[in-house]
């Protein structure tokens, strides 16, 4: 006994594991199959063993052999088995296999759900990795409803690794069950500023491929992205974020607007190809978003044409290759731009890569125009005379087709040409697209009037010589080609010269060699010429011919009457014998030329490809109406009608597939066939066209031998394109010429001396008429046809069920499943906030929703919330529907309306967040998210130095001391005219900023309203921007510092504030290596990057062609807050001209008043109220005397430069509130009585606020 | 989104393969098939994207590959993934297997797939990218391999073992046999 158990031990330790097999496999190249089949067996046994070892190992061999292509979804329970072993070596080849073959009709995945919950909670962070990369692959939407909740826990697990998994699965889960998404969102948001790279990138990964299907959901995150964008620098991140805000601006072109900055900035700076590229892309959306309506952007298409030149003139093949997909993406809306390297794009036509040279073609596509049409096509036949390889040369000719025929032929001028090229292309071996130029022929012929009499001609030629075209070949998809001319010829046979001549070259023997479908068209044409030929013939009166003709057809005819294809014998038969008879009423001296013409009387009129879909429905015809009453269930049971009942018969389709025999099926067939040859309303498949189906498919499948001719075939008798080219541009030269003439005729006549040089440039678009005039039959419509163009989106879009509005706040029904018996666990997840119904659990469901509101806010009032709380519940209290109650949410805007002292509350609700969106939009390009913007915006402070403000002259107020104006050396010889200029720039200047000053006094007169006032007056703008310095090579602005304290409202990380200067490059060389410095001074230093010295210099992250501007921002950390200060820098740069470059320095001073401080910090009345009554704050006040402008502008003035808000107002009475970065309180009430103002203030730091008075009279006197 | 990663040799046989969307075996060796076709008459000095076969994905669809030596790595991408950033997780996923198989080759692969399976899931995670960065890839492997081989303690001794004897039996050591002792050079790229 004990033997056998040692036994079977050592047995086991000879199994085959992985690496045997493969030896194995290796071994038996000449019989694999059946050794992989012996090798199953033995799998098979294994699985049956109780050892977990050795069924793992079973597991991972099979995990090998399901990757040569074997099934092996029967083990789909033993991989379940090793799935859940306790041991990570075996759960993790059990999620391996499980990975690669569960899918969603897997039926024992179901059987995992606890097994992968409880891997989820493990402590090993492992195992819960492997759960979720194993689960990523196979979640079905039962997993995932059962599921999501323990993964929205793990979103905020301790380890990053676990972290970032769990957000790359949620969007897998939000696929399989949309309803999790408006619950998991908040917290995935979350993640985007998660400490970790790596989640961070997750969850950027995740948003964008949500927005991407739905981007209009994901509008409000623009600003964070924005945010993330300007300060990532990670790669892989900022792509992600680039292609997004490539998906959003189509939506929202403001977006656009403030993306083109920091993106050209980005094309400038970056080093990496992959994120240059995909800026450039972006670039692209943005300027097709706008649609050409900022000539100002014309600079950016340029830079994105430029990058592109250099990707495609790479030698890299792949860049080149992405260069040219850009570039078509520019055509689109920019050809013009794209035309001029028209050069490149042919070059890339030789290009030995096949991909590169189709990517080519598609955007020669794009640049055609009335000018350039036949010089591009003349390329692209030599092209084709030398390609190599059919499906390149089949390539270039639909291109060749479709650059023609593109926008109903705009571009072609000459259809004799056309015409000309076409019959060209019928020369091309073996090319599949004979259909293609036969469609053409066809198109142009019918639709082109007065090309007709030339493409009768042209098509007789190519019938009579119908045996060099087509050689001894049915096989040739060209012949395809004399299926047009056959039908050109006979229909217009009117034009024909020599009529009898083609109805001869058309019943030639050889063409019932052609293919059927073919052959009937020439039966058919033949008729329509017998027709026209006995017209002309019975018009000479010689009857003797006419008769010739007609025992021709009675001779030639019979040939196809013998034909095998139906079509053809029918037709034939059919004309037969009305020749036959015609050759009767002939011979008795009856006229019938009339007669027999008469059957081919009237034209056809091309009709529209969607002609018969637009046919409206006319009224009173409810076509899903039973016309007969719908026959009982149980009688037709297989014919139910498909439309209606497609999904279960999808659902049932296969199971019943398999049950059912081959006899009873047939059975089952014979009977409906039966049934439905019965039934007058079943309509059959017409056989005729089912026929000509087959016949032109098996038409591929003769093997075909190619001829290789060292001479081109030219059908004699044929003019070449070429010549026309030639005669096109003698005809263009003469309308020119004739042209100037009668502008010359036109000036005198009108004898006006200053006639603009028109004749001297290339000549434009318009210039180019037509050869004759071409009459374009337009396609018949049905009449009232609908408009509208049909959707053509797909109904099983997996994404379609994740178009959510994500704004919304959460709901009731918004809450992920939870398992009763595990309610404890459940209660972490924030999404349980909503979670009641019983009408008990009303009261803390309320507050729960609302604690969180309160915790966004980072409202620390305690008693105001109580108290606000109360209410609340007095409110409810009035009304006693539950529904109104369930509502809590809803009602909370009126409370909030009620606290009338509230100055700028933080985003809560869904119209809120869109106007922030409107706000973050249309401010300046500063780098901020939603909450710094709005406190960015009513932070602005310094005025701009001069006043040349166009709008409000008077009131621009003017602050030397903010202005520090260090000219240098060099501007000292700066002439008055370059003064000018400067002045003018400024004014550009101001315009550009001028959406910014609206805003911000938009916030002024918010926080003037929230006081309540009556009068409205527009308020004077105001700019935070002043000048710094300025050479005559750059100029500084700067942008008062305006202070970034940590939204989280840690005063000790505070003491940072942050100042953008603008540099612009006045001078036209190029700026580069900027450097910024500043000394730094006991109380202030310039944070410098960690490694450098205290002495060096910040190295600007741009260069500045000529006359870009461009911000950057630089951090400084401030000890004591209490005084002013100054601190003296220089700018270092290079100036590069085209000969020389040479080393520059600019010095400037920054001033840091008092007020750049200060943050406007929203304050309630009541805590005003109890700040002043506390008694910790000192007393301080100021008078202004003569002060002349309206109380709001005054407020206004206040909020605006010195950071202050509104508490409350009443009449000429006001109190206002601030808060330094260091968490001093500023309070002050101001009074206004004639034009004295007084302004009494309190604070708790008695030199900070003398200096900040100090600065607000200063403000004041400059009026 | 990343459909489908396929590795497969010069031949077109299968090293590994990984479909991020479900498709039957048939269908999977099929697509195999046809990517091998597409992308073996591909001169060497051509670029790397080839718009989508007719078996996976579709218009929006691209294969963006790389070849090494004796194998091609394709990836099976759809338009939100950045071309040249593919190029270049493939780069950082063979230089990663470099570095976890100490000089990567074909048999590496061929014998181990698991462990490139392994190796593959720190970096994509259910088609999309996980991680970048090569340390953090090879650090997560290791820790992983070393919970391994802890647990394996004892009782897997004997079968090592047998391996190993069973090994030095073989007449013929895969390692000498076929074409499969060239190491993949991994050419240092310029990161992307």
């Amino acid at each position: 006994m004990a033997l056998k158990i040692v036994k079977g031990s050592i047995d086991r330790m000879f199994d085959k594991n992985l690496q045997d097999l493969v030896r194995g496999i290796r071994n038996h190249k000449e019989d694999e199959a059946k050794y992989i089949s012996t090798c199953i067996d033995e799998i098979k046994q294994e699985l049956k063993q109780d050892n977990i070892a050795v069924k793992a190992n079973a597991v991972c061999k099979l995990t090998y052999l399901q990757m040569l292509g074997y099934d092996v979804s029967w083990a789909a329970f033993n991989i379940v088995e090793v799935m859940s072993s306790s041991k990570f070596t075996y759960k993790r080849i059990g999620y391996l296999a499980a990975s690669q073959c569960f899918h969603e009709s897997t039926d024992v995945i179901m059987l995992t759900t606890n097994q992968i919950r409880k891997d989820l909670s493990s402590p090993n962070q492992y195992d819960t990795g492997v759960a979720l990369t194993g689960l990523s692959c196979f979640v079905t939407p039962d997993l995932a409803r059962d599921l999501a909740n323990d993964i929205m826990t793990l979103m905020s697990h301790t380890k990053p690794y676990i972290r970032k998994k769990a957000v790359l699965i949620m969007y897998k889960v939000f696929l399989k069950y949309p309803e999790s998404l408006r619950p998991a969102f908040p917290r995935l948001k979350e993640k985007l500023e998660d400490p970790d790279p790596g989640v961070q990138s997750a969850a950027v990964n995740v948003i964008c491929e949500l927005a991407r299907r739905n981007p209009k959901n994901y509008l409000s995150l623009a600003p964070l992205f924005f945010k993330l964008m300007t300060s990532s620098t990670n790669n892989w991140v900022l792509i992600k974020i680039i292609k997004l805000f490539g998906a959003l601006t189509p939506l929202e072109p403001r977006l656009g607007k403030k993306l083109i900055e920091p993106l050209t900035n980005l094309i400038h700076s970056t080093s990496a190809m992959s994120l240059l590229y995909e800026c450039v892309n972006t670039v692209i959306a943005v300027l097709i978003s706008l649609s050409s309506g900022m000539p100002n952007h014309s600079a950016s298409i340029q830079l994105c044409v430029q990058k592109l030149r250099i990707l495609i003139e790479d030698s890299d093949q792949n860049l080149k290759y992405l260069g040219l997909l850009a570039m078509s993406k520019i055509l689109k809306t920019h050809p013009k731009s794209v035309q001029s390297h028209k050069d490149l794009i042919l070059q890339c036509l030789d290009d030995k890569d096949e991909s590169i040279r189709l990517r080519a073609l598609d955007l020669l596509y794009g640049m055609v125009s009335k000018k350039n049409l036949m010089e591009i096509v003349k390329k692209l036949m030599l092209h084709v005379d030398k390609a190599e390889g059919t499906t390149y040369r089949d390539e270039l000719l639909t291109k060749i087709i479709d650059i023609c025929c593109q926008s109903n032929y705009q571009y072609i001028t000459n259809f004799e040409w056309y015409i000309s090229i076409l019959v060209e292309l019928t020369r091309l071996e073996g090319t599949r697209h004979g259909h293609l130029i036969a469609s053409q022929m066809l198109d142009v012929a019918i639709r082109v009037k007065a090309i007709r009499v030339f493409a009768v001609a042209q098509m007789a030629t190519l019938l009579d010589n119908a045996h060099l075209l087509t050689g001894n070949m049915q096989r040739n998809g060209i012949c395809e080609v004399l299926y047009a001319a056959a039908w050109i010829c006979g229909e217009f046979s009117e034009h024909l010269e020599n009529p009898m001549q083609t109805l001869e070259a058309m019943l030639r023997p050889k063409v019932a060699t052609l293919p059927g479908h073919i052959q009937a068209v020439y039966v058919q044409n033949a008729a329509k010429l017998f027709a026209t030929v006995l017209k002309s013939q019975e018009g000479n009166t010689d009857g003797t011919a006419a008769q010739e003709t007609s025992q021709l057809m009675i001779e030639r005819l019979p040939l196809f009457v013998q034909s095998a294809n139906l079509e053809v014998q029918e037709r034939a038969s059919c004309i037969l014998q009305l020749v036959k008879y015609i050759q009767k009423l002939q011979q008795k001296d009856v006229e019938v030329a009339e007669e027999v013409s008469a059957l081919f009387a009237g034209e056809l009129n091309p009709v529209a490809p969607k002609a018969q879909k637009k046919v409206p429905v006319p009224e009173g015809l409810d076509l899903d109406a039973w016309i007969n009453e719908p026959p009982s269930e149980s009688e037709s049971e297989d014919e139910q009608p498909k439309a209606i009942f497609t999904k279960e018969e999808h659902k049932h389709s296969r199971p019943r597939h398999t049950e059912v025999d081959e006899k009873e099926l047939a059975k089952r067939r014979e009977a409906r066939k039966q049934e439905q040859a019965n039934n007058p309303f079943y309509i059959k498949a017409s056989p005729s066209s089912q026929k000509v189906y087959q016949e032109s498919t098996g038409v591929e499948h003769i093997p075909v031998v190619q001829i290789d001719l060292s001479v081109p075939l030219k059908v004699p008798g044929l003019p070449m394109s070429d010549q026309y080219v030639k005669l096109e541009e003698e005809r263009r030269q003469k309308q020119r010429v004739e042209k100037k003439k009668k502008e010359k005729k036109k000036r005198k006549e009108k004898h006006s001396g200053r006639g603009k040089k028109r004749d001297s440039g290339p000549e434009s678009e318009e210039d180019i008429t037509p050869a004759h005039m071409v009459d374009i039959v337009t396609e018949e419509m049905p009449e009232n046809a609908l408009p509208s163009d049909d959707d053509d989106k797909d109904p099983n879009d997996p994404h379609k069920a994740l178009d959510i509005d994500l704004d919304k706040p959460l709901a009731d029904s918004d809450k992920l499943p939870v398992r009763s018996h595990r309610a404890a666990e459940a209660a972490k997840s924030p999404g349980e906030a909503g979670d009641a119904e019983s009408a008990a659990a009303q009261e803390p469901k309320k507050k729960s929703g609302k604690d969180k509101r309160e915790e966004k806010k980072k409202d620390k009032d305690r008693d105001r919330k109580k108290s606000k709380e109360e209410k609340k519940k007095k409110k409810h209290k009035h009304e006693e529907k539950e529904e109104d109650l369930l509502r809590g949410q809803a009602g909370e805007p009126v409370v909030q309306s009620e606290e009338t002292s509230q100055v700028a509350e933080p985003p809560t609700s869904t119209s809120a967040e869109v106007s922030d969106l409107d706000f973050w939009l249309s401010n300046a390009p500063v780098p901020s998210n939603t909450q710094e913007a709005a406190t960015v915006a009513a932070a602005e402070a310094t005025p701009m130095p001069e006043v040349v403000s166009s709008t409000a002259p008077d009131s621009e107020p003017n602050e030397p001391k903010d202005a520090e104006m260090e000219e240098t050396k060099s501007s000292k010889h700066k002439k008055k005219k370059q003064k000018k200029e400067k002045e003018e720039k400024e004014k550009k200047k101001k315009k550009k900023h001028h959406h910014h000053h609206r805003h911000s006094d938009g916030g002024g007169e918010e926080s003037v309203q929230n006081g309540t006032v009556e009068e409205e007056e527009p308020l004077p703008s105001m700019s935070n921007y002043c000048l710094l310095a300025e050479n005559s090579y750059i100029k500084m602005m700067m942008e008062d510092a305006d202070q970034v304290c940590d939204i989280q409202g840690n005063l000790q990380d505070g003491s940072q504030v942050v100042v953008s200067v603008i540099f612009e490059n006045k001078c036209d060389g190029f700026l580069k290596s900027m450097e910024f410095n500043v000394l730094d001074s006991l109380n202030a230093k310039l944070q410098r990057p960690e490694g450098s010295g205290p002495h060096d210099g910040l190295t600007v992250p741009f260069q500045l062609p000529p006359g870009v501007s461009n911000e950057a921002r630089f951090v400084f950390t401030v000890q004591s807050i209490v005084m002013p200060q100054k601190l003296k820098g220089t700018l270092t740069f290079i100036v590069k001209n085209e000969d020389s470059s040479t080393h520059e320095k600019l010095d400037f001073k920054l001033h840091f008043t008092c007020t750049s401080y200060l943050i406007t910090t929203p304050c309630y009345s009541d805590a005003f109220a109890k700040l002043l009554e506390s008694g910790d704050l000192k007393c301080s006040s100021v008078r202004l005397e003569g002060v002349s402008m309206p109380f709001h502008h005054l407020l206004a003035r206040i909020c605006f430069h010195h950071h202050f808000s509104v508490v409350e107002r009443i009449d000429s009475c006001s109190s206002m509130y601030s808060r330094s970065i260091q968490g001093h309180h500023v309070c002050l009430l101001v009074k206004t009585s004639a034009q004295t103002v007084s302004i009494d203030a309190k604070c708790d730091e008695p030199t900070l606020l003398g200096n900040v008075l100090d600065e607000i009279k200063q403000t004041f006197s400059q009026c | 989104m990343i459909k489908a990663i396929l590795i497969f040799n010069n031949h077109g046989k299968p090293r590994l393969i990984r479909f991020y969307q479900y498709f039957a075996e048939d269908m999977q060796q099929q697509i195999i098939r046809e990517t091998f076709h597409l992308v073996s008459k591909r001169d060497d000095n051509v670029c790397n994207f080839l718009e989508g076969g007719s078996l996976i994905g579709g218009s929006d669809y691209k294969l963006i590959y790389r070849h090494y030596a004796t194998l091609y790595f394709v990836f099976c991408v759809d338009s939100s993934e950045s071309e040249l950033g593919i190029l270049d997780l493939i780069q950082v996923f063979v230089e990663t297997l470099d570095k976890c198989f100490e000089n990567v080759c074909e048999l590496d692969l061929i014998f181990h797939m698991d462990k490139v399976h392994y190796i593959l899931q720190e970096v994509v995670m259910g088609g999309m990218v996980l991680e970048t960065n090569m340390n953090e890839i090879v650090a997560q492997v290791e820790v992983q391999n070393r919970m391994e081989k802890s647990e394996g303690g004892l009782s897997a001794a004997p079968a090592r073992a047998v391996s190993a004897v069973k090994n030095m039996n073989l007449p013929d050591m895969p390692r000498n046999i076929n074409i499969g002792d060239i190491n993949i050079k991994v050419p240092s790229l310029s990161p992307f």
